[in-house]
Order: structure tokens, then C-alpha cells, then sequence
């Protein structure tokens, strides 16, 4: 139940939220800080109870007895579809990352949002409670149904309360999750029927799906379609063009929660779908996905280089970062899969942190261009000193979360393919190229001095303080999040190591 | 005849009692209310009589067959034709007073249907599908101001009596080949004269598919389909989206199923042809229109292809066939749910059918506002709404027979078709820049009862699902 509830509490505060309203335009932020804050220290006392967390057994792929949490309960018994939850040590990672950035959000959407707060906080909760439905539900058609449903508040959010270019941002983003979307949906319904003609049984429980027996054709087809869907959303190089324009047309709460936890689910859905359903399929197309993932590193951080909008900058760092987790997560090796695991988070707080900078500076210079920039630092040293710290923590400076990430994933690469290490490794340079031209363009040089800004505030630095205590320390002492993918990710090896009989 | 018939033909009976009982009225006192109420009651009679039949269930001579199937459907059509009727009201509101002939073509239409649902033999279909049609031209031509009904109902009519002619010609060919009518007949000695003469049954098949693909406007039958639906009056609209597609669709199903035209390969390749080109098609060109009935007219081409995907799956009972009860029944109400927002929203003033009428909606009239995105989410089959469960039926039946190559055009059909549903969403969320005036347009309980429908369908579809196994 612990599950559902900490759905429904966001989806019920969502409400809440919008009809707050009445009572003021200020009351929405604050009820909906309350929802999160709520949900957050619900999950964490019920975990606090839990004796398991301590020695975390490590959860069997195809037996939900062993995973941290099981629910379920019938739905559509006509078609064997259940609400069917489950929780280990990877979704409870992804969970507490969205909650925490869900604080985030609602504070960067403190003072920016000037009409409708009611609504936009509503928007932005039931984002959240679809992205905690994709890390948890464990019927496939349930997970189906939260994918999807969380574009609509995203959508929302964009549509509504984005930048100049809402309109073309919101539609690209909307029309390319649900065209892949749908790719997924026939595959997950194909391998139900397979599944159906197999056993006589419908059902569409992860349990139930894994082992399906198929011909090595069906099974390649259909991992594609969840590949697709997924690499849409991570998004990896080729299918990344809507992302560049729905994270700089969001408003800022938006982009936090698109970059930190929506791209989240791209990888999750690989790591807990894509590979674990179809090993073989998987292994036979673990090249051309980890070309795609190289690729992505290089092309991602290229064109960052050439961008002159802050955000957009930003954006295309994150085709780079991601590409890091496609690496890891094919290479699927216990380093690798740990390092894209420490990707994911490392690069939810970075990046939500530089969006959040990005969205004050809009707020305050009304532009993200950089040429407009330039001495920022002058005028707003906090701020200044505050991007510094993210800059540099995206870029992989050693002692950060995401270098302990991306040396991971390059040390658990090299033993699959030490030359397409080389070309990811590239990606670590040119990302110190882009992030220091960020720097340099918008907080160093010449400052405009008759320029009157307000730097950070308290909400402004506290929220930011609470990033930078996360990436130290994920830098400094990683080993709890190592310790908690860790059996879920041994469990996965084993697994797909008795179907394929060997490595990816 | 004896009773137990009588009583399996119970809503037949009360609707033709309602639309005698009708005429009698307006020989005594021509009053418009009146007809009104009277309407009423027979269509909720009618309900009934449809839910009262289903335990005499049976053949009723060789015309018709009653069975819970049909009763159904009845039923449905019934509950749509209500709504109809409760639209209609309001939008013919400045009509004059004289509309009590309205009332009665709805009926008489209705009849048509119904006979339609339940039609065993070609004449009976011949006869259902006539009833609706003429009756139809009329409804369509009814507002007495503006160019653009008579310009529909004289397309309608004049294309209309084509396709019939048509669909005659194919009956002809087929009795020819086989000396039968009925479609039981016709699936018996249908394989023999086959063997001995394929153009014939090729020939008669082809047509009759012709001209029922004309009143269902698949492509390429559908050039009629855009102008009829902008130009009829809104309530009227609704009804030729839901009552007439819905009622040929169920007699296409009965006479595919009963007269066994799947055993013919080149009839299915050229419904799988029809069916690929109405997807796309019709998504295609729904993207350009600016127009909001015109932008349904094609999405509603692109949806019956999504249906012709069941239908050519079809081969007996099973999941395909309860694909169709689902389909159809999630189709006609999130269309009346669409249909009812806009009949309001719009009116029947043209100018306010443009997308951008629709501009800021959510802040003017939030019941309004969401009741239509439910609505066209449920018909882009976002999950949650019954147009998924119903897309789910499609892509499962499609998986279930191999039909990818279909299967690949209901991908990319739903996948241009988000664009131009967004579209109308984004129009409706625009904050507009002036002081919001609040603005609460009536008829709100109907649309809100039709959107909760479409959601209950969608979020709890097991005791549909199971009814329509049952069916």
C-alpha cells in the first residue's frame, strides 16, 4: 500500500494545490512544497521500519518475494492486468531522486510563475506521481499507462507556462514519447499474446513476462520497440532533436523535473525492461547500441559547444551525459551498470541545479542568451559561485557524483570495447570545453556595472546547498548508492548470465 | 407472428409507436414541446424495450435477427439519439417554431437504425440503411438560414443514392451467383459459386463493400464526409458520427461474419488496402483543417480504418469480435462527449467551429474545457480513457492475426493523429492576454455524464469487458 499511497498523496495534493488558489496566488507553492516534503518523509519513516534496507538482499529478477516490496492487486483479470507494484534497490534510488528534485521543483517555481500557480503546481505534482508510477509498477500494462499519462501534465506545463516557443516545444515533445510510445505498446502487447499462446494465460506481470519463450526474431523486433521508447526519452543520439527545445522552452520547474527525473525514466526502463525481458535480443544488439551511446557522448557535447542559449547549452550537455548511461548499461557489466545507476542521480541534481540557475537568470535578465551575458559574477557572486560548483560537477571534476559516474561506466566499457572507451573518454574533454565556455560567457568578463541584480536568496541557496551536499557527497563517499543497486544489479547479471549463458 | 416475436421486436415497435403517436399529435396541436417530451419518452422506451427483448431473443422471420448482440447496439444508438435530441433542443432554439418534424425524422432515423443493427437478410439492410439515410438528408437540411446545410444534405443525398445504387448492383451480382439474400444463405452457397464463378461473388462483394464503405466514409469513399459534417447542424453532426457509422459498422460485422466474406483472400487484400488508406489518410488531411467538425469528419475516417483492422481479423466469436463491441461503443461516446461540448461551444454559428474559437476555453469554462480534452484524448487513446482500451483491442487483435503491415499504419495514423488533437488542447489552455471573462455555456451535466462515461470505460473497462464477452 506504501506505494499506491505515496502515488495518491501527490496526485490528491495536486488538487489540493489547484484549488488553493482561491486563497491566494502564493498559497499553491506552499501546499505543494507540504505534498512533497509530505511524501518524502512518509516513504523515508517506512523505510526506517524496514530491516531489510540494512543487508540488502539481493532481489531474484522473476520473483517479486525477494524484492524490497511487493503489491498487487487485480485490475482487468479479463486480460491478467493488475496494479502491481513492486520496489528494489534501483526504484527506491530513482524514488527518493524524484521526490528530492520534486523539492527542488516547487522551490524554483517559487517566484517565476506569475499565472495560474494553482494549476501549475498541480501540473507538476501529477508529473511526479506518473514518473513514481513508471519507477514502481511492475504490470507491464500498468507501467504502459503511467508512461504515458505522465506526458499530459508535462505537457501541461510546457504548453502553458513555457517560453517563446511553447507551442512547437510542448507538440515535439508530446508527438515523439507518444509515437515511440506506441511502438512499445505493440511490442508489450505482442509479448503478452506470445505469452498468452504459450501458457494460456493472459498476463502482463514483469514476473510472469520474463523468460517468455520466443524466436530469436520476435524477441529482436520486439526489444526494439522498447528500445526505441526508451531512447526517445533518455534520449539518446538519434532520436534526442525534442529534447533541446521542450528543456529550453520549459519553464524552469519544468526543465528541473524534464532533466532530472523524466530523462530517468529512459534509463530505468532499459536497465528494468529492455534488457532483463529480451538478454539475448539485448546482447545481439549491444554494439549498435553502444555506438548509439558513444555517438550520443561526442555529438551531444559538439553541439553544446555551439550554442549560445544558456539552457540549450545545458540541454545538449544532457544528450552527452546520457549517452554515458547508454554506455553503461550496455556494456552490462557490475561496474558499468553502477556507473550509469550513479549517472542517473549524479546527473538529476547537476543538471536540475544549472536549469535552476538558467531559469533565475531569465527571471532576472529576461534572455538566455549568453552574449548578453558576461560578468555576471560581479553583480551576483552567490549565484556566480554556486554555477561554478554545478559547472564544474557536470564537466566530471574528480571529488563530484558524476565523475565517480562516468569513470565508472568508462572502466566497466573498456573491458567490452576499450577503443569505443577512447571515444566516449572523448567526451570528458569536450565537456570541459563546453561547461568552461558557459562559465566563462555568462558569470566571467567584462561586468556590466550599472546592472542592478538580485543575487541569490535564502530559499535560492538553500535549495542549492542541498545539491551541492548530494554530489559531494556521491562524490566523496558513493558507497551507499553503490550498496544499494548493487544486489539488484548482481541479481540482473545472474539473470540474464543463465539465459544467454555469458556477457553482454 | 407470434408474441414471443412481437416481444423480441420491442423497441422496433415502441419507436414506430412514438413516431405514429408523433403525427398524430401534430395533427391536433402543433406544438414543439410536446413533440419534444413525446421523443423523449420513446427514446428512453426504446432504451428499455432493447434491455426488455434480450430474453426472446431469436430469429423474427428471415429478415431479422434479435439477438443480445444487436440489442446492445440498439440500446446504444438509442442513448445516443437521446443525446441528440437533448442537444437539439437548444441549438435549434431561434429556428422558428415550427420543428416538430425534426422529432419525427430523428426517430424514424433511429428506426432505420435499428433495423439495421438487427438485419439478417439484404433487404432488411437495404430497408434499415434507406429509413436513416432519407431521413438523415432532411435532418441535415433542417436549419432554415444558411447555404451550407442544404449544400450538405444535397452531397449527401445525391452521393448517398449513388452509393445505394451501387450497393444494390452488388446484391444483384451476388443473388445471381447464388440465388440467396440473406446473408446466412449467402455464407452457405457462397463457396460453391465461388469456385464456379469468382468474378461474380468478387464483383457483388466488391460493390457491396463500395457502397457500405461509402455510409461509413472510408477512404476512398470518403470525399463527402468534411463538407456533410460542417455543414449539417451540430446535433445532427453527432448523430451521423455515432448512430449512422455505428449502425452500418454493426450490419457490415453481421453480414461479414454470417455471409463468411473472409474466406475470400482479394476481398480482405482490398480491405486491408481500404483500411491502410482511411488511417492515413484521413489522420493526413484532418492535420490542415482549421475547422473543428471538419478536423472529426477526418479523424472519424482515420478511426472506422482503425475498425476495419478488427473486422478483418474477424473470423468468429472471440477477441475480435468483442474488439468491435468495445471499439464501436468507446467510439460513439467519446464522440457524443466531443460532439456535445462543441454543439454548445459552438453553436451554430460557423464562425465559432474555427480551432480558434476554442482559444482559452479552460479559463472560461473549465467543465467545458476538460470534458472535450477527455474526449479527444480518449480519441488519440491516451490511457485512462475507453480510446485506449479500444486501441488496445485493435493492436492485440492485429498481433493475434499478424497483421503488421496494418498494424504499422495504426502506429503511425495515432502518431500524426496526436498532433491535430493537441492542437485543439493547446488552443483551448492559451491564457488569453485580457481579463478572463468567465463564461459558462449550458448543457454542461450532459457533457460532463458522457465524459464520465468515457473515463469509467477507460479506467475500470472489467465489467464492460466481461458484458461485452457476454454479449
Amino acid at each position: 500500500m506504501l506505494m499506491i499511497n505515496l502515488i495518491l498523496i501527490l496526485l490528491i495534493g495536486g488538487l489540493l494545490a489547484m484549488l488553493s488558489q482561491r486563497y491566494g496566488s502564493h498559497v499553491p507553492r506552499m501546499v505543494a512544497l507540504a505534498v512533497v516534503l509530505l511524501d518524502l518523509v512518509y516513504l523515508l519513516l517506512a523505510l526506517s521500519g524496514m530491516p531489510e534496507l540494512t543487508g540488502l538482499q539481493a532481489p531474484v529478477p522473476g520473483d517479486p518475494q525477494t524484492w524490497l516490496m511487493h503489491y498487487r492487486a487485480e485490475w482487468i483479470p479479463a486480460f491478467g492486468i493488475s496494479f502491481e507494484f513492486a520496489l528494489d534497490g534501483i526504484s527506491l534510488l530513482m524514488v527518493l531522486l524524484t521526490l528530492v528534485l520534486g523539492v527542488v521543483a516547487v522551490s524554483s517555481s517559487w517566484t517565476d510563475v506569475n499565472i495560474k500557480q494553482g494549476f501549475f503546481e498541480a501540473n507538476l505534482l501529477w508529473t511526479l506521481a506518473g514518473v513514481l508510477g513508471v519507477f514502481m509498477a511492475l504490470d507491464l500494462f500498468l507501467f504502459f499507462l503511467f508512461w504515458e499519462v505522465m506526458l499530459i501534465p508535462m505537457y501541461f506545463l510546457i504548453a502553458i507556462w513555457g517560453h517563446e516557443q511553447r507551442a512547437y516545444a510542448a507538440m515535439k515533445f508530446f508527438i515523439f514519447t507518444q509515437a515511440s510510445g506506441l511502438l512499445m505498446l505493440v511490442s508489450v502487447l505482442t509479448l503478452a499474446t506470445i505469452h498468452q499462446s504459450n501458457t494460456g494465460i493472459w498476463s502482463f506481470s514483469y514476473f510472469d513476462l520474463l523468460n517468455t519463450q520466443m524466436a530469436a526474431q520476435t524477441a529482436y523486433w520486439l526489444m526494439l520497440g522498447f528500445f526505441v521508447a526508451f531512447v526517445v526519452k533518455l534520449p539518446g543520439f538519434p532520436f534526442h532533436t525534442w529534447l533541446p527545445d521542450a528543456h529550453t522552452q520549459a519553464p524552469t520547474a519544468g526543465s528541473v523535473v524534464l532533466a532530472g527525473v523524466l530523462l530517468k525514466t529512459g534509463a530505468y526502463g532499459l536497465i528494468r525492461f529492455a534488457v532483463p525481458l529480451f538478454p539475448e535480443a539485448s546482447m545481439e544488439f549491444a554494439p549498435i547500441a553502444l555506438w548509439l551511446g558513444a555517438a550520443g557522448v561526442v555529438y551531444g557535447a559538439v553541439l553544446a559547444f555551439a550554442q549560445t542559449d544558456f539552457k540549450r547549452l545545458v540541454a545538449y550537455s544532457s544528450v552527452s551525459h546520457m549517452g554515458f548511461v547508454l554506455l553503461g548499461v550496455y556494456a552490462w557489466n557490475q561496474l558499468a551498470l553502477q556507473g550509469a545507476v550513479m549517472q542517473m542521480v549524479a546527473h538529476g541534481f547537476s543538471t536540475a541545479a544549472l536549469f535552476m540557475i538558467a531559469g533565475s537568470l531569465q527571471e532576472r535578465l529576461h534572455t538566455r542568451d549568453m552574449c548578453e551575458m558576461g560578468g555576471l559574477w560581479h553583480n551576483m557572486p552567490r549565484m556566480g559561485a554556486v554555477a561554478m560548483f554545478f559547472i564544474v560537477a557536470s564537466l566530471g571534476l574528480p571529488g563530484l557524483g558524476n565523475f565517480v559516474a562516468e569513470f565508472l561506466v568508462l572502466l566497466g566499457l573498456f573491458q567490452v570495447d576499450p577503443w569505443l572507451t577512447m571515444i566516449a573518454a572523448l567526451g570528458l574533454i569536450t565537456g570541459a570545453a563546453y561547461s568552461l565556455l558557459l562559465m566563462q560567457r555568462s558569470f566571467q568578463g567584462e561586468p556590466n556595472i550599472s546592472r542592478q541584480l538580485n543575487d541569490f536568496g535564502t530559499r535560492e541557496m538553500l535549495t542549492m546547498a542541498l545539491m551541492m551536499v548530494a554530489l559531494i557527497g556521491l562524490g566523496l563517499y558513493p558507497q551507499p548508492v553503490l550498496d544499494m543497486a548493487q544486489p539488484v544489479l548482481n541479481g540482473l547479471l545472474q539473470f540474464s548470465a543463465t539465459v544467454v549463458g555469458g556477457q553482454l | 407472428m407470434n408474441l414471443s416475436q412481437m416481444q423480441a421486436l420491442m423497441p422496433l415497435l415502441i419507436l414506430s409507436l412514438t413516431a405514429v403517436v408523433l403525427m398524430i399529435q401534430a395533427s391536433i396541436k402543433r406544438d414543439q414541446a410536446t413533440a419534444w417530451v413525446i421523443t423523449a419518452i420513446g427514446l428512453v422506451l426504446t432504451i428499455w424495450g432493447a434491455i426488455y427483448a434480450r430474453d426472446f431473443s431469436q430469429t423474427v422471420t428471415i429478415l431479422l435477427t434479435v439477438d443480445s448482440w444487436g440489442l446492445f447496439f440498439s440500446s446504444l444508438m438509442a442513448l445516443a439519439a437521446l443525446v441528440t435530441l437533448l442537444l437539439s433542443r437548444e441549438s435549434f432554439a431561434d429556428e422558428g417554431q415550427r420543428k416538430e418534424e425534426y422529432y419525427l425524422l430523428l426517430v424514424l432515423s433511429l428506426l432505420g437504425a435499428l433495423v439495421l443493427i438487427q438485419s439478417s437478410h439484404m433487404v432488411s439492410l437495404l430497408l434499415g440503411m434507406e429509413l436513416m439515410g432519407v431521413a438523415l438528408y432532411v435532418m441535415i437540411a433542417f436549419p432554415e438560414k444558411g447555404e451550407l446545410p442544404v449544400e450538405a444534405a444535397i452531397k449527401y443525398l445525391v452521393l448517398s443514392a449513388c452509393a445505394s445504387v451501387i450497393l444494390l448492383y452488388g446484391f444483384a451480382l451476388l443473388y445471381a451467383a447464388t440465388g440467396e439474400l440473406s446473408y446466412a444463405g449467402l455464407g452457405a452457397k457462397a463457396g460453391a459459386a465461388y469456385a464456379q464463378n469468382p468474378l461474380l461473388i468478387l464483383a457483388g462483394t466488391g460493390m457491396v463493400i463500395s457502397g457500405i464503405g461509402f455510409k461509413l466514409s472510408l477512404v476512398p469513399f470518403h470525399m463527402w464526409t468534411p463538407d456533410v459534417y460542417q455543414g449539417a447542424p451540430t446535433p445532427v453532426t453527432g448523430y451521423l458520427a455515432t448512430v449512422s457509422k455505428g449502425a452500418v459498422f454493426v450490419a457490415l460485422t453481421r453480414m461479414y461474419l454470417d455471409g463468411q466474406l473472409y474466406q475470400y483472400p482479394s476481398l480482405i487484400n482490398a480491405l486491408v488496402v481500404i483500411a491502410i488508406a482511411s488511417m492515413l489518410i484521413g489522420n493526413l488531411l484532418a492535420l490542415q483543417q482549421n475547422n473543428i467538425k471538419r478536423l472529426l469528419a477526418y479523424s472519424s475516417i482515420a478511426h472506422l480504418g482503425y475498425l476495419l483492422v478488427v473486422l478483418i481479423a474477424l473470423t468468429g466469436k472471440g477477441l475480435a469480435s468483442d474488439a468491435v463491441t468495445y471499439y464501436l461503443t468507446a467510439y460513439v461516446l467519446t464522440s457524443l462527449a466531443a460532439f456535445a461540448v462543441i454543439a454548445r461551444v459552438s453553436g451554430e454559428d460557423a464562425t465559432q467551429c474555427q480551432i480558434s474559437a476554442y482559444e482559452g476555453l479552460f479559463w472560461r469554462d473549465k467543465v467545458q474545457a476538460i470534458c472535450l480534452t477527455v474526449a479527444l484524448l480518449s480519441l488519440a487513446g491516451i490511457p485512462l480513457t475507453a480510446g485506449f482500451i479500444g486501441k488496445f483491442y485493435v493492436i492485440t487483435v492485429g498481433v493475434q492475426s499478424s497483421l503488421w503491415a496494418l498494424l504499422a499504419a495504426v502506429v503511425v495514423g495515432s502518431a500524426i493523429a496526436i498532433y491535430y488533437y493537441l492542437r485543439i488542447i493547446f488552443a483551448m489552455s492559451k491564457v488569453p492576454a485580457d481579463a478572463v471573462e468567465h463564461q459558462a455555456y449550458p448543457g454542461r451535466v450532459l457533457a460532463l455524464f458522457l465524459t464520465l462515461l468515457v473515463f469509467a470505460l477507460g479506467s475500470w473497462p472489467e465489467p464492460f469487458i466481461n458484458y461485452a464477452t457476454g454479449l
